[in-house]
C-alpha cells in the first residue's frame, strides 16, 4: 500500500466534467510534475488550485486541482483530484501522464479497499464491501487477460518469445562460457531484434489510436467564418442523431466541450462556445484561434459558404490543414454558388438549414478513420491507459538498450535493459517471470557435464 | 552431553558446518561413513564457474574454508566471461582431487572443538520433535543439542549402469540404508533425485595431438581475499577439448534402450539435473546438433584420471567402450572408471526455514544435496550458513539470513525454500535479479562485515579489509577531485579518446568506455592497490546501471520488511485462490516479499493477504 495510485473517478464519455482521483504518500508529488505553474509541496489542504496539466511543453487540459492532505481524506492518505474537461481523450491522456510519473492505476474498489485499510470506514461497514472487492478482484484478474485481443497478444507473445531467445542465449554464453560451438549474442543480432520490435510496437500504438477513435471519440474541432452556419450544422448533426450534448459553462473556462455521437461514432468537440453563440457577432474566431483549434484537433470541420467567395483568411486556414483529417463542409448549397471550389479536397456539400446531405459527414469521416475495417475485426487494439503507458516504457527501454550499445557498455549490462522489455511485455499480458526464462535455456541449448 | 553440535557427512557441506560451528567455539563431531573421504570430488575436478566462483568467493568473504582450501590445491584457474561484463566476471579452477580433500582433512584435524568420528548414522533422536542426539548403525547413541545433516546423495543411494542397480554410493562407498526412512517416518517429504558423472580414461592412452589445448589464464587469481597466489603461472595443467561425431551419435541411437535411463531399469524414479543432462540425453533431445563439446579434464597430478566432461552416461559398460572409442584422440582410450548414474534421496527444501533449520524438527539443520541442490559450491554455501545458523540458535540468537540483493547464497537458499525443486537445483547467473550487485570483486564488500560478526573472520583479516575500503572512499574522492584541462589535450588523444573543452574530473572521464583506469593513475597523488581501483572504474563506469539495480534493491527490502505473522491462518482467508492457498500452507512465507515469489500465488493474493494481515 505504499504505492500511488490513480483512476478516473467519474464515469466515462458523457461528463462535461472529469475526475481523476489520485491517492497516496506520493500523490501531491506526481501531480507537481504535471502541473503548469506552480508546485504543490507548501499547498495548504483542501484548496482548490487552477492551471494546465502539461505533456512536457505541450498543454493537456486546463484543469482545477484539490489537494487534500492526510489524515481528513476519504482514504486517509494524500488526496489530489484533478477536474479536468469531460472529453475521454484528455481525460484519459491525464491518467496516462499520472501513470508514467510514477502512479499504479487503481484496481476497482481500491480507494474503498484503503479507506477501510486506514480505518476510515468501520468494520461493519467494511465486511461488506469486503467481499464486494474480492468479487472485483476476480473479475479484473480476468479482464486483465481478456483485455488484449487475438492479434495484438499473439504480436506480443510472439515479440516476447523471440526476446526470451535472445536473453536465453545471452543467459547461456554467460553461465556456459566454455561452450564454443554455442552461438554467441552478438550487438547485430540484438539490434535487428530491436528494429523489428519498435516497428510492431509503433504499428499497435497507431492502430490502437484509430481504435481509441472509436472507443474514445474523435476530438474533432468546427472551424470557420462567424455566419457561416457552424451552430446551423452543430444542431443538425444534434438533432438530426439524437447526439448526446453536454455543456456546462464553467467559471473560470471560457471554452465550452460537448460529446456528440453520430452513427456509433463520438465526436469529442473542443471550443464550442464560439459555435453556440450564434448572438455573439463581435466574437470572430480569429486566425490565430483557428489554427490552433486545428493543432489540437484530430479532425476538423471547415465551414465555407456555397454563396460567398473565400477570403484571404479561408486561404490562410486552408493552407494550414493541409496533411491533417480535415472536411470541407460547404455550406448553404441550396443557394446561389459564388464560391470558388476547384482546389478544395475532402468536400461535402450540405444545406444545415434544410438538411441536405447531413449524414454523408458521418460516412466521411469513418472512411478517414478506416472505421469501417475496425469495426468489423476483433479487438486488435490496446484500449486501456495501463496497456498504453506500459507500451511506451517499452520504447523508453528499448532506447535505452540502444544507448548501451553506442557506448560499448558489455552485453550484461545490455541484458538489464532487454530484461525489461521483456518483463514489461509480459505485464501487458499478464504473464509472470517464474522460472520461464530458464526453460527456455534449457530446451534451446545444450550443455551440461 | 558429550558435544553441542553433530554434523552428519563429510562433502563439502559437512566440512563447512562442521568447521563453523567449531572456530565459534562449539564442540562439534563430524561423522563421516570414511574419513579418507572427507571433501572428496566425486564428479568433475573443478571448483568454481560461471556463478559458483562467486560463491566460493562469498565464502571465503565469510569466513567459510571452499576458497582457502581450493587455492591451496589448483590445477589450473581462469576467470570466465571477463569480456561479457564485471557482474558475470566468475572463476573456475581445475583442483586436484588428491590435494583438495587432503588439505581440508588437515584443516578439520587442526581445528579445535572438533572431533572425526567414522560411522554411519541410523537415525536422528528427536523426543517431542526436538534433536537429542544420533542413532549409529552400531547401536551407539550420541548425544547433542544441534544435528546438521550433510549426507549427500549418499541416503538411499542406487548406482545404475545399463540394466543393473544396486544399493551404492559415490566411488563404491556404503550408502545409508535408514537415514531417509526414518526422516520420513517424522513427517518429511522425501524427493527422489538423480544425477550422473562420465567415464574416466587413462591419460597414457589419449593422443592429445587430436584435441584442442585448453589453458589456464596468464595473470594470478585467487578465490581467497586473504591469499596470495600458491601455484606457478607456467606449470599450470592444460584441459583438452574434443568433439562427439556421427559414429558417437549413432552407437548411442542404437543402444539407447540399454541405457537405464532410457528403459535399461524401468523403475526410474529420480529426477536428473536439466542444466546436466547424459550424453544420452543430449543426443535425443539435440538431436539436429552434430556435435557436442566435451572436455578432458586433469584429475590429479598424482594419478592418470582423465575426466571425460559433458559425456555422462548410464550405458553399460560395453556401449561405453565403443562410445569412447569412436571420440577423436581416443581411439585406444582406457577407460579406467566407468561412468554411472546414482540415484539418491533429498528431503523437499520447503520443509525448511531461512536458517536451514528443517520446520518440523527443532535443531535439525539440513544442508548440501540433501536439499536438493548439486555442485560442490552450492553444498559448501549452505553448510557455512547452517553451522552459522546452527551456533546462533545454541546461543539464543536471530538467525542470519542473506537477502536476494546481498548474495548469490542468498538467492540460492531463498529459492530452494520458497520455490522448492523439480531436479537438483544448480546456481545460474540468471538466478540472480540483483546480479550487479553480486560480483566477485565486491564479494568482501558486501559479507565481510558479517563474517566478522559471526566471529568466523579473524581481527587482523577484518582491519586488512577495513584498510581497503578506507582506501576506496580515498580513492573515489581523489577521482572526483582531480580535474584534468584542455592542456591534458595531448595524452587524452593519445588514448584515442575526444578532447575536453573544459575541466573534466578522473571520475568523469572513466565513464568513457575507451579509458581505462591505468591510464589516469598518473595524475594521482596516492598509489592505490589494483583491488581498490578496480573497484573505482566499476563504480564510475557503470554508475548508472548499479543506480537502477540498488533502486529496484529497494523495493525487495521494503517487501522483505512487511513480516507475516508465523501463526497466520490461511484457511481463514476464504478469497484466497485454491493453488495460492495450498501453496502458502506449505512455504508459510515470513515476508510479503517472500510470498510474491511463490510460483502460483497471484497478485491479488497477495492483496488479500496484506488485507487480512491490516484487518487481523
Amino acid at each position: 500500500m505504499d504505492d500511488t495510485i490513480a483512476a478516473i473517478s467519474t464515469s466515462q464519455g458523457v461528463g462535461a466534467i472529469s475526475i481523476i482521483r489520485v491517492s497516496g504518500e506520493e500523490a501531491i508529488e506526481i501531480v507537481s510534475k504535471i502541473f503548469s505553474n506552480k508546485n504543490f509541496h507548501n499547498a495548504s489542504s483542501h484548496t482548490i488550485h487552477y492551471g494546465y496539466i502539461m505533456d512536457g511543453l505541450e498543454k493537456v487540459d486546463e484543469v482545477l486541482v484539490t489537494i487534500m492532505r492526510a489524515p481528513k481524506t476519504f482514504t486517509k492518505e494524500d488526496i489530489v483530484e484533478i477536474n479536468a474537461h469531460g472529453s475521454i481523450v484528455t481525460t484519459d491522456k491525464i491518467l496516462e501522464l499520472l501513470l508514467v510519473n510514477g502512479c499504479r492505476l487503481a484496481e476497482p474498489g481500491e480507494f474503498t479497499k484503503r479507506a477501510f485499510l486506514n480505518g476510515r470506514i468501520d468494520l461493519t461497514e467494511a465486511e461488506g464491501i469486503m467481499d464486494l472487492i474480492n468479487s472485483k478482484t476476480d473479475i479484473s484478474r480476468k479482464i486483465a487477460l481478456n483485455q488484449v485481443g487475438g492479434k495484438v497478444s499473439d504480436m506480443i507473445r510472439n515479440l516476447r518469445d523471440e526476446l526470451a531467445g535472445i536473453i536465453a542465449n545471452i543467459e547461456v554464453n554467460i553461465d556456459y562460457p566454455e561452450y564454443e560451438d554455442i552461438e554467441e549474442i552478438t550487438i547485430d543480432k540484438i539490434n535487428s531484434n530491436l528494429s523489428e520490435l519498435e516497428k510492431k510496437i509503433d504499428k499497435i500504438l497507431t492502430e490502437s489510436k484509430n481504435g481509441e477513435v472509436l472507443t474514445n471519440g474523435i476530438k474533432t474541432a468546427i472551424i470557420g467564418k462567424p455566419n457561416v452556419g457552424k451552430s446551423s450544422l452543430l444542431n443538425r448533426l444534434i438533432g438530426e442523431e439524437k447526439a448526446i450534448v453536454t455543456d456546462v459553462k464553467g467559471t473560470t473556462r471560457d471554452s465550452v466541450e460537448a460529446t456528440l455521437r453520430i452513427d456509433n461514432l463520438i465526436l469529442n468537440l473542443i471550443d464550442t462556445a464560439g459555435i453556440r453563440d450564434t448572438n455573439d457577432l463581435v466574437e470572430s474566431i480569429g486566425v490565430d484561434k483557428s489554427i490552433k483549434f486545428i493543432n489540437q484537433a484530430d479532425l476538423i470541420l471547415f465551414v465555407v459558404n456555397y454563396n460567398e467567395k473565400l477570403s484571404e483568411e479561408d486561404k490562410l486556414i486552408l493552407s494550414k490543414l493541409r496533411g491533417k483529417n480535415y472536411i470541407t463542409v460547404v455550406n448553404k448549397c441550396d443557394l446561389e454558388k459564388k464560391i470558388d471550389d476547384s482546389n478544395l479536397e475532402n468536400v461535402i456539400y450540405v444545406s444545415a438549414l434544410n438538411d441536405v446531405n447531413i449524414d454523408e459527414i458521418g460516412k466521411k469521416i469513418k472512411e478517414m478513420f478506416n472505421l469501417e475495417k475496425i469495426e468489423t475485426t476483433d479487438l486488435t487494439y490496446l484500449t486501456s491507459a495501463r496497456s498504453l503507458s506500459i507500451l511506451r516504457k517499452v520504447l523508453d527501454s528499448v532506447k535505452n538498450v540502444r544507448k548501451g550499445i553506442e557506448e560499448n557498455y558489455p552485453i550484461d549490462m545490455v541484458e538489464i535493459d532487454l530484461k525489461d522489455i521483456w518483463n514489461l511485455l509480459g505485464e501487458i499480458i499478464g504473464e509472470s517471470y517464474d522460472e520461464e526464462l530458464l526453460d527456455q535455456l534449457f530446451s534451446r541449448f545444450c550443455v551440461g557435464k | 552431553m558429550d558435544y553441542e553440535i553433530i554434523v552428519v557427512g563429510g562433502g563439502h557441506a559437512g566440512c563447512e558446518a562442521a568447521l563453523a560451528c567449531a572456530r565459534k567455539g562449539h564442540k562439534t563431531l563430524l561423522v563421516t561413513g570414511n574419513i579418507n573421504n572427507i571433501a572428496d570430488m566425486p564428479c568433475n575436478p573443478s571448483i568454481g564457474g560461471s556463478a559458483k566462483g562467486i560463491v566460493v568467493r562469498e565464502i571465503d568473504a565469510l569466513g567459510g574454508e571452499m576458497g582457502n582450501n581450493a587455492d591451496k590445491s589448483l590445477l589450473q584457474i581462469k576467470m570466465l566471461n571477463t569480456a561479457k561484463g564485471p557482474a558475470v566476471r566468475s572463476l573456475r579452477a581445475q583442483a586436484d582431487k588428491v590435494t583438495y580433500p587432503k588439505n581440508m582433512i588437515d584443516t578439520l584435524k587442526n581445528t579445535d572443538n572438533l572431533d572425526i568420528k567414522e560411522a554411519l548414522v541410523k537415525d536422528v533422536l528427536t523426543p517431542n520433535n526436538k534433536v537429542s542426539g544420533v542413532l549409529l548403525e552400531d547401536g551407539e547413541v550420541i548425544d547433542s543439542k544441534i544435528v546438521i545433516l550433510t549426507t549427500g546423495t549418499y541416503m538411499n543411494a542406487d548406482i545404475m549402469v545399463g540394466d543393473t542397480r544396486h544399493r551404492e554410493g559415490p566411488h563404491g562407498e556404503k550408502p545409508s540404508n535408514y537415514l531417509s526412512d526414518n526422516l520420513a517416518k517424522k513427517g518429511f517429504i522425501i524427493k527422489r533425485l538423480k544425477t550422473g558423472t562420465p567415464p574416466r580414461i587413462d591419460k597414457d592412452s589419449i593422443d592429445f595431438s587430436k584435441t584442442k589445448l585448453e589453458n589456464g589464464d596468464n595473470v594470478y587469481h585467487t578465490f581467497s581475499f586473504d591469499n596470495n597466489p600458491m601455484y606457478d603461472i607456467d606449470k599450470q595443467v592444460p584441459c583438452y577439448l574434443i568433439y562427439t561425431n556421427d559414429d558417437t551419435h549413432k552407437i548411442i541411437r542404437d543402444n539407447l534402450n540399454k541405457s537405464s535411463m532410457y528403459g535399461g531399469l524401468s523403475d526410474i524414479k529420480g529426477v536428473g539435473p536439466r542444466y546436466c543432462p547424459s550424453i544420452e540425453d543430449k543426443i535425443v533431445r539435440f538431436s539436429d546438433k552434430e556435435r557436442h563439446q566435451l572436455f578432458l579434464e586433469p584429475e590429479s597430478l598424482y594419478y592418470d584420471d582423465i575426466y571425460l566432461q559433458g559425456f555422462s552416461t548410464s550405458m553399460p559398460y560395453d556401449v561405453q567402450e565403443k562410445m569412447v572409442h569412436s571420440l577423436s584422440g581416443l581411439e585406444n582410450a582406457k577407460i579406467l572408471k566407468y561412468a554411472y548414474a546414482i540415484e539418491y534421496d533429498a528431503i523437499y527444501p520447503t520443509q525448511l526455514k531461512f536458517s536451514l533449520e528443517t520446520k518440523l524438527i527443532e535443531n535439525l539443520f539440513t544442508a548440501g544435496q540433501i536439499n536438493g541442490t548439486s555442485g560442490y559450491e552450492e553444498a559448501a554455501c549452505q553448510g557455512l550458513m547452517a553451522g552459522i545458523n546452527a551456533c546462533l540458535k545454541l546461543e539464543g540468537k536471530e538467525p542470519f539470513i542473506l537477502r536476494r540483493d546481498e548474495a548469490y547464497i542468498g538467492v540460492l537458499i531463498d529459492d530452494l525454500i520458497t520455490k522448492g525443486i523439480r531436479d537438483p537445483y544448480r546456481l545460474l547467473t540468471s538466478r540472480a535479479e540483483y546480479r550487479l550487485l553480486l560480483r566477485t570483486d565486491n564479494a568482501d564488500l558486501r559479507l565481510r562485515e558479517y563474517g566478522h560478526k559471526f566471529g568466523l573472520v579473524s581481527d587482523e583479516k577484518y582491519d586488512r579489509f577495513l584498510e581497503k575500503k578506507k582506501n576506496i572512499d580515498k580513492a573515489v574522492l581523489e577521482f572526483k577531485d582531480k580535474r584534468l584541462t584542455p592542456k591534458d589535450n595531448d595524452y587524452l588523444m593519445s588514448l584515442g579518446t575526444k578532447a575536453l573543452k573544459d575541466g573534466v574530473s578522473l571520475y568523469d572521464l572513466l565513464r568513457r568506455p575507451e579509458i581505462k583506469i591505468t591510464d589516469l593513475v598518473r595524475y594521482l597523488d596516492n598509489e592505490y592497490s589494483a583491488e581498490v581501483l578496480e573497484q573505482v572504474s566499476i563504480s564510475a563506469k557503470y554508475e548508472g546501471y548499479i543506480k537502477k539495480s540498488l533502486l529496484e534493491a529497494e523495493k525487495l527490502k521494503k517487501l522483505e520488511n512487511k513480516k507475516i505473522p508465523l501463526n497466520i491462518d490461511y484457511d481463514a482467508m476464504h478469497n484466497l485462490a485454491s493453488e495460492a492457498k495450498q501453496k502458502l500452507k506449505e512455504v508459510r512465507p515470513n515476508t510479503i516479499g517472500q510470498a510474491m515469489r511463490i510460483s502460483g500465488v497471484n497478485p491479488a493474493d497477495i492483496s488479500i493477504l496484506t488485507m487480512y494481515m491490516k484487518r487481523g
